[in-house]
């Protein structure tokens, strides 16, 4: 009898979620930038993998367009007032792909194996957790070392992803081959460098949000081609437009343009005392890192080179950003300046400096554009471009002067700075040090308030921009385009994206 | 005939083992830490140790080599540091796509190469002739890349004719393959047709004034009878040994054409993964193609042995 | 790329018997393609070395206020993504490409021919060693090669010449050794042998004035391929840095921006169509010229 009340139910569900949907049976297919990496959450690190994750893999939780965490696989949590347990309600009902229940057993082997496994990419981010504890089928415990107000934030991006535990116990460090996890869409196939195929998942718990039979990832690098493919009805969407395609997409009315501000930063990152490099007159004397930060126009920067879709920047946050210090705003360009800062650091008739920047179309317009502005303050930029490999590691090993970089961002402020300003910093490649920044750093890490927090983050970015060991230049703003018969579609400052409650109308 | 096969053989041996040793010597030079790109924005030292002892880069480099070679020779050519899939399994997945790609370039160049060729040979210091020899000579110097872009911004982006990018395997959709492969697999067959209508011309010429052509003519056969049955069948011996080499040659050349259109072939394969770092497929991809290339060469000789009537005799 | 293309393989030497006919207008013609192609080359040499005095910008001098500007009066082939003039940027950049060629080539020669003479001329282990490394040189593709030898050096112009030299090298080993070793068993090399004569001396009287015609053919069809490899480099962002121009790097960055600025595009794949073009059509006649069954 209950077995068939069950059934019946099922049936009516599933009748009601096909009669939701205005238009069943799409296949999506979306254009990315480059192809992903592995896809196993503990293991990879591109930018385009998270946004196939974002189909394929629930979170523990998620985040609003305006950076507040929100519920996704975990209703509800509580921290202690001590700021060292974390108490999470899990949602009911969920299954992995493969059919495994997901549970406080599933968080804890998700959590252990992020932190163990040796390929594991998320160590750092989870290093705050120092054991879990199962307190109910659908009720975990994480013990943390100290208050750790960053660690939200990490659960709503990789290291919050929650994969089968029986699956990735079978295949350990291989499972990124055959992903099973318990997101809308559940993996199909993939054939690198050409496409990523996921399918519907129909035990979804939010599958009524879902009006894709599949969506396809196809990795199409030149924007061009991926434009002209939109126009041609052969994608249905695409991500990162090129700024300088933005007239002509907008220009077609069978597409339409969102976009967000990203929440990372594009600039450039001085050697301050990383090896014997360090010890030159860039990284020794601040004030001519400010001269030059002086001699930029970013609004021309990002007039010429991204026909001003981006947004120009001097801090680590968008100024769109909560967390932006709005006592320091962007000052425009001041040529006098800059050259009075030389002449005060004893090189009144201008000095050299080497630029070291990834051999891509952008980041080179972007330097190429920058080193004429510094010329005419007397600064006489040489650009050493590189492919990014060598970049990366030449910055890490300290084999530069000063290094266009940028970071893809994080939800949480912390993410942006700390490991990038403090003196053991993980990706503190100025090597740059100073006692009070890593004292305002820590703080802000355990600090209970936001509004402590934005205390924190404001001190800090005085002296930030003072020091300068990173002179921000600008902000990427995600350009997303798609077929005019794709309805309800959000962006997000994280630059995924989300299928849920978005629909396909003829 | 057995023993100038097996001659050849034994010493293309330690020509493949020098290029092992060159392959993987090379990588291993290339600037750039695998790891650090591997790690991206992870930077804990001890994670990157992990890394580099699962990927056997701490061993010094010769233990690496025999390690390598050992695998190699039972068909393991490792896991791409990228996608963790194994390099085999990649270029299984690729090669159908480089060689459809190959082949259909080769289709362009045969039908455009050999009736230019023979018509070139046969109006022998005619204007029909010099114009046929500027433009294959103008395809020659055609760079294959540029054209490619042009190609694009006109068909697909200007009059939305053919898909710009892509690939779709024929299994799933004859004509939308054949589509797609179209603009690349002619961008490739330019280069191809004029060296062909370049082969086939010069060989022509040497058979039409041959005897047997001669007598032919004089037996009052009809003129398309000489040139088509006497003169193009003696003709082909060289043309089918070129068309053997040519097709090694052709993967090669596929490497950046792959990269305009998008096609997930073994050139682009390559490039993407040299800019990544991604040893092993890189390693797997050059040993692949270099040992290819030279069993190409192995049947084109054979190939011109049997066909060369003078040479069999021997 | 073109290498098979001007370069028949070992063993297939279709024209051979084709010679002794018509040679008169076949003098002709070859004379005629040779000074078209000439006067290509000399063209673009003429501007490359004339780029200094020409009445043109600055080829680095940015123009915000002239983003992407379609071909006008100021600018007679448009503008670039910053502002720079394009035609400015042209000239010079055939500095570059014709730079690349010419030393990518000299590298070549000036490795690949002594080597070739060596393992031609005395032949066993000596030729063997060399003989498989060309092998294996020449079995890896050509662009695939000078792409990762690029790559190891790092990008720069004289890394890409570099690579494009090493890459081009076996072509010549290959080519010399063979010369070397018909002409070695031709009767007055065995009588210098013979007589006593050194071996230095064999080299230089006998040896090399024989090999040096075909070396240079394929020299000027080498420089043609060498034009549109590091062209190919710089497009993959592996060979001349910015703002220096050269034509490949010009085109990568024109691909990006194909529909609004296709000018960027269209001038520099010309230029390097042309200049290879002239190369080629020069090699041809050269080689018809120097051939010396036509005499």
């Amino acid at each position: 009898m209950s077995q068939l009340k069950k059934a019946m139910i099922t049936a009516l569900v599933g009748a009601t979620a096909l009669t939701a949907s205005p238009i069943f049976a799409k296949d999506l297919r979306i254009a990315l930038q480059s192809d992903a990496d592995v896809l196993d959450p503990d293991q990879s690190r591109t930018f385009v993998g998270r946004i196939v994750y974002a189909s394929l893999c629930d979170k523990l939780v998620d985040i609003t367009p305006n950076l507040e965490i929100i519920p996704q696989l975990a209703t509800s949590w509580t921290t202690s007032d001590d700021g060292t347990a974390v108490t999470m309600q899990l949602r009911e009902g969920v299954v992995f792909h493969d059919g495994t229940p997901f549970n406080a057993e599933a968080v804890a082997a998700n959590i252990e194996r992020s932190q163990t496994l040796d390929e594991s990419r998320r160590k750092s981010e989870l290093a705050s957790i120092t054991s879990t504890e199962v307190t109910g089928e659908y009720e975990i415990v994480l013990s943390l070392a100290g208050p750790d107000a960053t660690l939200m934030a990490q659960l709503a991006d990789r290291a919050g992803m929650m994969i089968s535990p029986t699956a990735a116990a079978a295949a350990g460090a291989d499972f990124g081959l055959n992903p099973v996890c318990s997101g809308a869409f559940s993996f199909s196939e993939r054939v690198a460098q050409d496409k990523i195929v996921l399918t519907r998942f129909d035990d979804y718990w939010n599958a009524e949000a879902i009006n894709f039979d599949s969506v396809t990832f196809l990795p199409i690098p030149d924007t061009t081609v991926r434009l002209a493919n939109l126009q041609s009805g052969d994608i249905d969407m695409l991500e990162r437009l090129a700024a300088t395609d933005l007239t002509q997409a907008r220009g077609d009315s069978g597409i339409v343009v969102e976009s967000a501000v990203s929440l990372g930063y594009q600039g450039i990152t001085f050697n301050i005392n990383n090896g014997a490099r360090g010890d030159n007159p860039w990284g020794n004397d601040k004030r001519l890192r400010q001269a030059l930060s002086y001699a930029i126009d970013r609004e021309a920067l990002n007039q010429v080179v991204f026909d001003g879709a981006f947004a120009p920047g001097n801090q680590s946050f968008p100024s769109t950003s909560p967390w932006y210090n709005q006592s320091l705003p962007l000052e425009g360009r001041d040529i006098e300046k800059a050259k009075a800062l030389l002449a005060e650091a004893g090189f009144a008739d201008g000095l050299e400096l080497e630029v070291q920047v990834p051999n891509s179309t952008e980041p080179l317009a972007v330097m190429q554009v920058v080193q004429a502005m510094a010329a005419e303050a007397g600064i006489d930029i040489k650009l050493t471009s590189k492919e990014f490999a060598t970049l990366l590691a030449d910055q890490s090993a300290g084999d530069y002067t000063a290094s266009q970089i940028g970071w893809s961002g994080r939800v949480d402020p912390d993410g942006n700075n700390h490991q990038f300003v403090t003196t053991n910093g993980g990706i503190n490649d100025s090597k740059y040090s100073n006692p009070k920044m890593d004292e305002l750093m820590d703080a802000a890490r355990v600090a209970g308030s936001t509004e402590e927090r934005k205390a924190l983050y404001d001190e800090a970015m005085t002296i930030m921009l003072d020091d300068l060991n990173r002179v921000f230049l600008y902000h990427v703003n995600w350009i997303w385009a798609h077929n005019a018969s794709m309805k309800g579609f959000t962006p997000y400052p994280d630059g995924m994206i989300r299928l849920e409650n978005v629909t396909w109308e003829e | 005939m057995l023993a100038f096969l097996l001659r050849r053989i034994l010493i293309a041996i330690p020509t493949v083992v020098i290029i092992s040793i060159m392959v993987f010597g090379l990588q291993h030079l290339l600037p750039g830490d695998p790891i650090l790109v591997l790690a991206g924005e992870e930077r804990d030292p001890d994670v990157l140790e992990a890394l580099r002892e699962k990927y056997r880069l701490n061993d010094p480099v010769p233990v690496q080599y025999i390690a390598w070679v050992g695998n190699a020779l039972q068909g393991d050519l490792g896991v791409s540091l990228r996608t963790n899939q194994p390099v085999t399994e990649l270029m299984a997945e690729k090669l159908p796509v480089t060689i459809q790609l190959a082949f259909m370039s080769m289709v362009f160049a045969l039908v455009i190469g050999i009736p230019a060729g023979i018509l070139s040979a046969v109006k022998k210091g005619t204007a029909t002739d010099y114009v046929a020899n500027v433009v294959a000579l103008s395809g020659l110097s055609i760079p294959n890349f540029w054209l490619g872009i042009m190609l694009i911004l006109l068909v697909s982006v200007k009059w939305q004719l053919l898909p710009a990018s892509g690939y779709v395997p024929p299994s799933e959709d004859l004509w939308q393959s054949v589509r797609t492969m179209l603009m690349p697999s002619f961008v490739l067959g330019t280069a191809l047709a004029a060296t062909l209508m370049r082969h086939t011309r010069s060989s022509m010429i040497g058979v039409l004034s041959a005897d047997y052509v001669r007598t032919a003519r004089a037996k009052g056969l009809r003129e398309r009878v000489v040139i088509l049955k006497h003169a193009f069948r003696n003709a082909l011996t060289p043309i089918v040994t070129l068309t053997a080499l040519l097709f090694g040659e052709l993967v090669a050349g596929a490497v950046l054409t792959e990269q305009i259109f998008t096609i997930p072939g073994f050139g682009k394969l390559v490039v993407d993964a040299v800019f990544n770092r991604d040893y092993a497929v890189v390693q797997g991809i050059v040993l692949v193609t270099a040992v290819g290339f030279i069993f190409m060469n192995l049947f084109a000789d054979a190939m011109y042995y049997v066909l060369n009537p003078r040479l069999r005799g021997q | 790329m073109t290498q098979s293309a001007t370069n028949p393989p070992v063993g297939v030497d279709p024209v051979t018997e084709t010679r002794q006919q018509s040679r008169v207008w076949k003098k002709f013609r070859s004379h005629k393609s040779a000074v078209v192609g000439g006067v290509l080359v000399a063209f673009f040499v003429l501007i490359a070395i004339a780029a200094p005095l020409l009445p043109i910008p600055d080829p680095a001098a940015t123009d915000w206020g002239a983003v992407r500007k379609a071909p006008s009066w100021d600018h007679w082939m448009g503008t670039d993504e910053i502002g720079r003039d394009v035609l400015s940027r042209l000239i010079w950049g055939a500095q570059a490409s014709l730079l690349a060629g010419v030393v990518s080539v000299g590298i070549a020669v000036l490795f690949g021919v002594p080597l070739g003479v060596v393992a031609g001329y005395f032949g066993g282990w000596t030729d063997a060693v060399i003989s498989r490394c060309t092998e294996a040189l020449l079995a890896v593709p050509f662009l695939i090669l000078a792409i990762a030898l690029a790559a190891f050096l790092g990008p720069s112009l004289t890394n890409a010449m570099i690579a494009i030299g090493i890459s081009a090298t076996p072509i010549f080993i290959r080519l010399t050794r063979g010369q070397v070793l018909s002409i070695k068993a031709e009767d007055y090399v065995e009588s210098a042998r013979a007589v006593g004569l050194q071996t230095p001396r064999i080299l230089s009287r006998y040896i090399l004035p024989n090999v040096l015609p075909p070396i240079l053919v394929q020299a000027t069809l080498t420089i043609a391929t060498a034009i549109i490899a590091e062209a190919s480099l710089s497009f993959l962002g592996l060979g001349q840095q910015p703002p220096a121009p050269s034509w490949g790097s010009m085109l990568n960055t024109a691909k990006n921006f194909l529909n609004q600025a296709p000018w960027m595009a269209m001038w520099p794949g010309l230029s390097i169509f042309f200049v290879v073009l002239g190369f080629n059509l020069l090699g041809d006649g050269l080689r018809d010229a120097l051939d010396p069954r036509e005499h």
